[in-house]
């Protein structure tokens, strides 16, 4: 039997504001526990909940990238579950009306083709506290740091059909937070983490077959594994005659495998109802209309422009965008460069980007500044130095030696150009080896690389590879 | 001393004549004199009230004192106040100390009033008799083998048995109308939004107002200008200014136009304190005010929409009480499961149980429909009834209770009974109206209540009317015997 993969992806993005979602409590990751939850946060009797306004603009910020609908009224429920650290016995969430609705993005898959994924819905929440069991004996730790944390939870539509494209679905909404400036996007602080909702049917079957959800995914490697485990899980139950049950399941990383979760409570019943701590969040058109003069310029605006702009393949374009980083990283470069747009292109995407894997950093922290990398594309395009030799000078750059122009006078790299010094170094070549000489005019014309390669080593690759060519030509019939 | 009004203390207070540390100490021996019986301070803050009022007696000194600057005054445990013990009448918060002050607590004090203590209620506001305090029955001053209503019923008792001049309360469904009612003082409901409701422990969020208890609608007015205005801490307090409520209270009533529902004078109205409306009514007439039948048809379905919103809020609002963070904590949980049934099953009283029941099963999937979408639905038409009386009336009469006080434990085996004691307030919550108890006469001794509500954000008209009733007659001024 062959089979269909349905895949749907709840994201929750932790919203960049510098105080939490009812209260004026810090956000800031990585505090002592509970040195930053107020009496609102510890859900103490008679507290009340107030609204951050800068959620609002955030969240509509996404609807509006998103070819969503920026709802007029939303409204902010209870979804009462106990837990101890959900310090009210409800979070407050959105449940009927979410304040944005029905959008979509495109994906980019591999084939370089798209595939439009339809957004059900993005909602405001608060985030819940941590249990902590480690260094606990027979007790649990409660740390509320986080309650009351901003998150926008994004649901997608059952779109996807393979783990790749939940991992470019993914990839693509983390890009977009942090294009909007609305999340850090930093998934080891869980500020963009997800829940992947899979079910499988026989190829060509209309209805869906039942989902296992798999809760609390922080990267993208992992959502590929866990999807694929679950996939195979699930293929392997129903070829064996079994049947899926709806279920949340965890993904263990360190065993590669996912398994069922023990559930917050018993029986599944939120009890959701309109919270009546907070009013209806109401928008008008002047201010929907304002966010959308914030908007920054979008990933596939952008992909376009580098097109059109810089000459680049459609590829190179996808790659350049896929992060707001790289993106700026790369024009900063190309404008120090002189406009060297091609160049800089195939520099970012491959010396920089190679770098930036082996060493596991974000182009952020590079050690080779986009103006330095565009000072080293100006002296390859005008020919101060080859290609070849760029590459010796970028890495003197990684080891912190200075720019381009530095390492090249420091280190005499300059290439040689002149035809007069290149002459002497060939004539010298050609009476220390005059067998091959002898050779090459006997029609032996490979001996040309050989040459070469002898003058090369006499300059340490400095002279002009052109130049070197002409000249032995030259040399070698003419004499 | 204890029998003066508001006006004649602040004077007495400026002129000198006594201290507010005299004064305050003449309460506190009250108190202690008094309440044994009565039951209706659970918490007595001595020390505290002294050296409140020494504090208040230099700002008197100086000549920056307001109206309540020096006054003593009790608060309802339900309204958190720091560093002192915050119960709610339950034995969930026996142990809990709030570390912050309720908005309401913090403009008291910031106006100089004293506390003298907190006082006794039903468990977490639910009930109509001050029965189900974790602490036991507050006894009503009147007669002590009947109740002071609830859920304030200890503020109402304490006012009326003159243990402090003025005490604050919250009407969540008649809370503080009907133990006004029954102990023969004055209580205001404000109208929802217009007192900050933080660090007022939630019973039903969209219903809890918090109010004044006072001898006279003068003296209410008073503690109310307090209490009222907008608090960014709370996002359904309304952001609008608060009226002068003591400088509209001499205005005529002449051409005043008054609704009498007939939904509140229909079979289930005793018939003594039916002709006590009448008098009320008529004493109305001679101030120059005409009276209208008006209808409230929806009114009727008030007490079983009450009976969804209230606990389906309240399951929600009381889950916060887990045993985890403060409050009770059962000894040696086994578990999780243990540590939150324990908790809850011996922190928590039979009827706030009863109430968490309902409300959980009104909101389950499946039942959310049919109960708590249903009655918001109601709730709505209930209001449209109102809003469309006050188009041809300026403030509704009526009863506040069917009855008089009844005897301690006649209704506390029978829910649905107690529920009807406040047929005549909750439609008032429902609506979000501020409404106002004023007592109007004696039926066999006992007080009874004159309801009146006023139309959104016209708690000055109701006290103006209640005023200018006030002035011709003395039901707020009869004492019950052994408190005078």
């Amino acid at each position: 039997m062959e089979w269909e993969v349905v895949i749907g992806l709840e994201i929750h993005a932790q919203l960049s504001t510098t105080s939490k979602i009812f209260s004026g409590a810090s956000t800031a990751y990585g505090a002592e526990p509970n040195t930053q939850a107020c009496a609102v946060d510890l859900g103490l009797p008679g507290v009340l909940p107030v609204l951050n306004e800068k959620v609002v603009e955030l969240a509509a910020r996404f609807g509006l990238a998103t070819h969503s609908t920026v709802a007029k009224r939303s409204v902010f429920a209870r979804k009462n579950y106990f837990y101890p650290d959900l310090p009210k016995g409800y979070q407050i969430s959105q449940f009927e009306l979410p304040i944005v609705h029905e959008g979509y993005i495109d994906i980019d898959l591999d084939d370089d083709t798209t595939r439009r994924i339809g957004i059900t819905r993005a909602h405001l929440e608060e985030d819940a506290g941590k249990s902590l069991h480690e260094g606990f004996v027979g007790e649990t730790g409660i740390d509320l740091n986080r309650a009351g944390t901003p998150l926008l939870e994004i649901v997608s539509e059952p779109d996807m059909r393979s783990a790749k494209q939940a991992v470019a679905y993914m990839k693509k909404i983390h890009a977009l937070v942090r294009y909007l400036d609305i999340c850090d996007g930093n998934m080891q602080e869980g500020s963009f983490r997800c829940d992947a909702n899979v079910s499988i049917r026989p190829k060509g079957q209309k209805e869906f077959g039942t989902r296992t959800e798999i809760k609390n995914i922080n990267s993208f490697r992992f959502v590929e594994r866990a999807i694929n485990f679950e996939v195979e899980r699930q293929i392997d139950v129903i070829e064996g005659g079994g049947k899926i049950v709806q279920e949340t399941r965890l993904y263990d990383s360190d065993r590669d495998e996912t398994r069922p979760m023990r559930s917050k409570e018993e029986a599944n019943d939120y009890r959701y109802f309109p919270d009546p701590d907070l009013l209806p969040v109401i928008l008008d058109d002047d201010f929907i209309e304002s966010v959308r003069k914030t908007l920054p310029e979008l990933p596939e605006a952008k992909r376009e422009r580098f097109i059109s702009e810089y000459g680049l393949s459609h590829r190179d374009a996808v790659v350049l965008t896929s992060s707001r980083e790289m993106a700026d990283y790369f024009e900063r470069a190309t404008e120090t460069s002189g406009g060297e747009g091609k160049l800089a292109a195939n520099w970012v995407s491959g010396e920089l980007s190679g770098l930036l894997n082996r060493e596991g950093i974000d182009i952020d922290a590079s050690p080779v500044t986009a103006e330095q990398l565009g000072g080293l594309l100006k002296r390859i395009s005008d020919n101060t130095i080859s290609g070849k030799i760029a590459k010796q000078v970028f890495e003197a750059m990684c080891q912190g030696e200075g720019d381009a122009d530095t390492v090249i006078e420091k280190k005499g790299l300059k290439q040689i150009t002149d035809s007069g010094a290149i002459e002497k170094l060939v004539r010298e070549v050609l009476d220390r080896n005059p067998k091959q000489v002898e050779q090459y005019r006997g029609g032996q014309e490979k001996l040309l690389g050989f040459f070469v390669g002898q003058v090369m080593k006499a300059t340490q690759g400095k002279a002009n590879p052109g130049e070197v060519n002409k000249i032995l030509k030259q040399l070698l019939s003419g004499d | 001393m204890h029998q003066k009004s508001l006006s004649e203390l602040a004077a007495g207070l400026r002129a000198g004549e006594f201290t507010s540390e005299s004064l305050t100490s003449h309460f506190l021996d009250r108190i202690k004199r008094l309440d044994g019986e009565l039951n209706s301070v659970v918490t007595l803050t001595e020390a505290q009230a002294l050296q409140a009022a020494r504090e208040a007696d230099q700002r008197i000194a100086a000549g920056n004192a307001g109206p309540l600057t020096g006054i003593p005054f009790l608060h309802k445990d339900i309204f958190c106040t720091e560093g002192i013990r915050t119960s709610c009448g339950s034995r969930m918060l026996d142990n809990f100390e709030a570390p912050y002050d309720a908005t309401v607590s913090e403009k008291l004090k910031q106006a100089g009033a004293v506390m003298l203590g907190k006082t006794n209620m039903d468990e977490f506001a639910m009930g109509s008799s001050n029965e189900t305090s974790f602490y036991g029955p507050v006894k009503n001053p009147w007669d002590r083998e009947r109740v002071p209503g609830g859920s304030s019923g200890g503020s109402a008792a304490a006012v009326a048995a003159r243990l402090a001049p003025i005490a604050t309360g919250t009407d969540t469904g008649g809370s503080i109308r009907q133990p006004a009612a029954l102990c023969g003082i004055t209580g205001l409901k404000p109208t929802y939004g217009r007192v900050s409701r933080y660090g007022m422990i939630a019973f039903a969020s969209s219903l809890d107002q918090g109010g004044p208890f006072a001898g006279s609608a003068a003296d209410a007015a008073v503690l109310l200008q307090a209490m009222a205005g907008f608090d960014p801490r709370d996002s359904t307090s309304l952001d609008r200014p608060v009226d002068d409520y003591t400088a509209g209270l001499e205005q005529d009533l002449d051409g005043l136009v008054i609704g009498l529902p007939k939904e509140f004078f229909d079979e289930g109205l005793d018939t003594e304190v039916r002709a006590v409306m009448e008098a009320a009514v008529d004493e109305y007439r001679k101030l120059g005010a005409t009276v209208k039948e008006i209808s409230l048809p929806n009114s009727g379905l008030s007490v079983p929409v009450y009976y969804v919103v209230a606990p389906a809020e309240c399951s929600s609002n009381l889950s916060r009480m887990d045993g985890v963070r403060f409050g009770h904590r059962c000894e040696n949980p086994k578990d999780l499961d243990d540590l939150y049934t324990r908790s809850r099953g011996e922190g928590f009283g039979a009827e706030v149980k009863r109430r968490i029941m309902i409300g959980t099963y009104a909101l389950s999937a499946g039942y959310y429909d049919a109960y708590y979408l249903k009655a918001q639905q109601i709730r709505r038409l209930i209001r449209d009834d109102f809003v469309k009386a006050f188009e041809d009336v300026d403030v509704i009469m009526g009863p506040t209770s069917p009855t008089t006080a009844f005897k301690l434990g006649e209704k506390a085996d029978d829910p649905v009974t107690m529920y009807l004691s406040d047929i005549y307030t909750i439609a008032v919550n429902l609506a979000g109206l501020p409404g106002m108890s004023i007592p109007a006469g004696l039926v066999n001794g006992l007080p009874v209540g004159l309801q009146l509500i006023g139309n959104y954000f016209e708690e000055g008209r109701l006290l103006n009317v209640a005023h200018r009733y006030q002035q011709v007659t003395d039901w707020h001024t009869q004492r019950p015997a052994g408190y005078a």
